[in-house]
């Protein structure tokens, strides 16, 4: 009996351990197939004209998007220009506050703030910046970026700075240094590398965002780089191909999204790269 | 955690905290300005939505929410639809999700050797890193195809009259197709978290286990995983509010239509799809400030989740901590 | 390395025993004379390249305590958690030889783990009771296994296994409050009578009273001298003092390789290898 017993208890183990075996395969399952469809139907698309022509108009053949790409460049740039200081500032400030109660509220709100959902983002910029200026712009989907990317900038920034040793702050105020010296000329450089690899991440994450895009960018078939017109972005583009009913932008679509995930790629591959960078080993 | 030791160094080095050096009090005020910057883009987020959606909270009140007809053009706005929507396929998606994260998770941390556990969690971080537009791109054109005619189609014939969740023609765009992107989505999220629990489970509890006599799932199932499980459930409600309020993958799969069906094959709408959708070719203020309140509810929905999990997620940091 | 030295100033004087297990030690056979519970035979242990164990030959007497003593990183751990496979959750894992149970090879390739672990009983460095209730932590093997029915034979063997292990009048008023309530010596006397709860033909202690204080550590070597009546103890301790106390034969670990083991008493007072000497009097380099 005790030998049955054991037999079903060796069974269950093995059948629930392959059971988690095969979960695993299922999830590998779409991964493999969303980048074997933007492999096969992307790259037939990607040429020289795909990076140096705009849109062709329904029915030409042809035509680029090369707009967008602009486009994306210029809002995650601005993006980072106006969200990254605050962030950096806000995550060396809870990093420097620890355990103050107004820094866990601070820390709290960033948490909750990363969990808005773009497209509230996106409607809250409208009600501010589009109202406000009367018309869609760089300008307004750029702040809508910001405000997704300050949240996760700020705490990855003070995990990083908090990961530097005691030791090294002290020694530093051990030799008189005020304390803003400390944290700049010690602590912040020692941290570079897990900043860096935060603010890059988010760099990435924001640059595929669309639905904060969608009522502040706006998207605009032509080359644009104003700050107060309305502009293009890569992620816009193959929301309204996709939902167009012709195969000619679909298979754009396709290469766009090609596009769009190298870039995700190439910025995970650089922050694996800075990751083993020497300077982040104190 | 926190260094004790930290602060009063820091309070023997600097005299007084009030009378310190001037340039560190100038550094600190700063610093503090980027704190209280972030708690006052919040608020101003509230703020702005809520003073937008006021129109319509007025005219509409509580109906507003228990309406289920939307019809801009009567205005008619009953943001019902929605809401079961938003919350039907984002709990679907998560039944989906818990329990294939939880088995990668534990294949992960139990099960698999390190030379296959390091690149499968590499690929299932770089789902998370996927766009959700290229998600809903895929969805449009493999996905939904996929789930019209070799799962709809025949579930819809031969179980159609008896289950209701079967019933009606296969669309393909649909609430099950929009659950099933979700969890896509959301799957890398909740075994990372997941394993990220699992391997701070300590050790020593994993060999009294086995020392006792429990197979490794037995071990798994009634040590590891229980000693884990509110990091767990903190995980899944983050990975919930992620789903609650996911636009543009769901907007491309969903169907978009208004109505509330029992049926999984049968179109269903969104807060998040009804806003991307809508809101560019609102005509009206009214119109616009019923939107806006849609965006209010969602924003508030997903603060309230994601406080929730945030509180879970703290209480175990804390526990680890100890 | 200091920590290693320090019991060890007192090597020199013969430690203190209580008198019954004075008589009882002068009295002792040699182990391979008696019916023998684990015995090893050439086995050898590797992490990846790193060898851990070199040929250790060893027999462990029935129902008696042996004692595996030796500087830290001397193997006598990685011995102890070869009897019941424990190693084999580390990756990179190699060994050779065997250990036998009762005769029966620990390693043939038929072996079920789990019966194996579930007849040698293991308390831990660290008392490690789970996050659960006292009763559910000394409920934990028995259910698993399936070796009682129902409620009333489970409180049953709870009851039993918490008297054996000294506890039960400490807590008998608070089974369902949670184990991690107690105190360290608790703790680690609650780890016992869990590992006890599964009717384990052999106990391995790992340090069991390294993390406690005098007082709880004189409960657990009372305990064990206890148990030792019906179980086949072994316990790893680098507290010399320790071994000497509670231990009838001692085995000796140095670099992987067993130098010596024999009686407790005559280890202790006439030891035939120099190493040993050198240990236990303290001129260790």
């Amino acid at each position: 009996m005790a030998d049955s017993l054991s037999r079903r208890r060796r069974w269950t183990n093995r059948i629930m351990l392959t059971l988690t075996g095969v979960a695993s395969v299922l999830i590998l399952v779409p991964l493999t197939l969303i980048l074997s469809y933007l492999m096969t139907a992307g790259s037939g698309a990607i040429n020289i004209d795909f990076f140096t022509q705009l849109p062709a108009p329904v029915g030409e053949e042809g035509g680029g998007m090369v707009n967008a790409l602009v486009g994306t460049l210029f809002l995650v740039l601005l993006a980072g220009a106006l969200g990254l200081p605050i962030a950096v500032g806000a995550g060396i400030y809870l990093a420097e506050a620890r355990k103050s109660p107004f820094a866990n509220l601070v820390r709290f709100i960033a948490d909750v703030m990363n969990g808005i959902p773009s497209i509230v983002t996106g409607i809250f910029v409208w009600a501010w910046i589009v109202l406000w200026m009367g018309r869609f712009s760089l300008l307004a989907g750029s702040v809508a970026l910001a405000v997704m990317l300050i949240p996760m900038v700020t705490r990855t920034t003070e995990e990083m700075v908090r990961l530097v040793p005691r030791e090294l702050r002290e020694g530093g105020i051990a030799l008189g240094f005020t304390r803003w010296r400390t944290t700049l000329g010690i602590v912040i450089p020692a941290a570079r590398g897990g900043i860096l690899t935060g603010i890059l991440v988010a760099l990435a994450r924001i640059s595929g965002e669309t639905a904060p895009l969608l009522f502040t960018a706006f998207g605009n078939p032509f080359m644009e780089w104003r700050l107060n017109e309305p502009i293009s972005a890569l992620p816009l583009l193959i929301y309204q191909y996709a939902i167009s009913p012709y195969d000619e932008w679909h298979r754009l679509a396709w290469a766009a999204a090609l596009v769009l995930i190298a870039l995700v790629l190439v910025i995970s591959l650089l922050t694996r790269f800075l990751i083993k960078d020497p300077h982040r080993e104190r | 955690m926190a260094n004790p030791a930290d602060g009063g160094l820091m309070a023997r080095l600097l005299p007084s905290r009030s009378k310190g050096n001037v340039q560190d009090q100038f550094y600190r005020l700063a610093l503090l300005l980027f704190g209280v910057s972030i708690p006052l883009l919040f608020l101003f987020i509230v703020l702005r939505i809520g003073t937008e959606a006021w129109p319509a909270m007025e005219a509409f009140g509580w109906g507003f929410i228990t309406g289920t007809e939307w019809n801009p053009v009567l205005r008619e706005f009953g943001a019902l639809p929605f809401i079961f929507g938003t919350v039907v396929s984002s709990v679907l998606a998560l039944m989906i999700a818990l329990p294939l994260s939880v088995g990668l998770a534990i294949f992960l941390t139990e099960l698999a050797p390190r030379w296959l556990a390091a690149p499968i969690a590499f690929a299932t971080e770089l789902l998370a890193a996927i766009p959700s537009v290229v998600y809903g791109l895929w969805g449009i054109f493999v996905l939904v195809p996929w789930l019209r005619f070799t799962i709809q189609e025949p579930l819809s014939r031969h179980f159609g009259d008896v289950i209701p969740i079967f019933e009606g023609p296969a669309y393909g765009f649909s609430m099950m197709a929009g659950a099933v992107i979700l969890s896509i989505m959301i799957i890398p999220f909740i075994s990372a978290v997941t394993r990220e629990v699992l391997t701070a489970v300590p050790r020593d509890q994993r060999e009294a286990a086995l020392a006792l006599g429990a197979t490794r799932w037995e071990m798994t199932w009634q040590v590891a995983l229980p000693y884990a499980l509110p990091g767990i459930i903190g995980g899944a409600i983050l990975g919930l509010g992620r789903a609650l309020g996911e636009t543009m993958a769901i907007t491309m799969v969903i169907g978009n239509r208004p109505d509330i069906a029992a049926s999984l094959f049968a179109p269903g709408y969104t807060m998040a799809s009804v806003l991307a959708n809508e809101f560019a070719e609102a005509t009206g203020a009214l119109y616009l400030s019923a939107l806006m309140e849609i965006a209010l509810i969602l924003f508030g929905i997903t603060i309230v989740v994601n406080i929730f999990a945030q509180l879970l997620v703290w209480r175990v940091a804390k526990r680890g901590g100890r | 390395m200091n920590a290693e030295l320090q019991p060890s100033t007192m090597a020199p004087h013969r430690p203190s025993r209580s008198p019954g297990a004075e008589a009882e030690a002068s009295a002792l056979p040699p182990a391979r004379e008696l019916e023998s519970a684990v015995e090893a035979t050439d086995f050898s242990f590797w992490y990846g390249s790193n060898q851990a164990l070199d040929s250790i030959s060893l027999t462990v007497p029935a129902r008696k305590v042996t004692a595996l003593i030796g500087p830290s990183g001397c193997g006598k751990s990685t011995f102890l958690r070869s009897i019941n496979r424990m190693n084999d959750l580390i990756p990179g894992i190699r060994h050779e030889g065997d250990i036998t149970l009762h005769g029966d090879s620990v390693y043939r390739n038929d072996r079920d783990v789990v019966q194996l672990r579930k007849s040698v009983g293991m308390v831990f460095q660290k008392s490690n009771p789970f996050p659960k209730s006292i009763y559910q932590n000394v409920a934990y093997g028995p259910k698993v296994n399936r070796l009682v029915r129902g409620r009333a034979e489970m409180d049953e063997l709870v009851e039993r296994s918490l008297r054996r292990a000294a506890l039960w009048d400490e807590v008998k008023d608070r089974l369902d409050s949670s184990a991690l309530g107690l105190s360290g010596g608790q703790q680690q006397r609650l780890c016992i009578a869990r590992a006890l709860a599964v009717s384990p033909e052999v106990i391995l202690m790992d340090e069991p009273a390294s993390a406690l204080d005098p007082v709880a550590t004189q409960k657990i070597e009372e305990l064990i001298y206890e148990l030792k009546h019906e179980y086949t103890i072994l316990i790893v301790t680098h507290n010399m003092q320790q071994a000497a106390r509670v231990s009838d034969y001692t085995a000796f670990f140095y670099m992987g390789r067993l130098i010596e083991m024999g009686r407790t008493q005559q280890l202790f007072t006439n030891p035939h290898e120099e190493q040993t000497e050198a240990y236990i009097t303290g001129r260790f380099g």
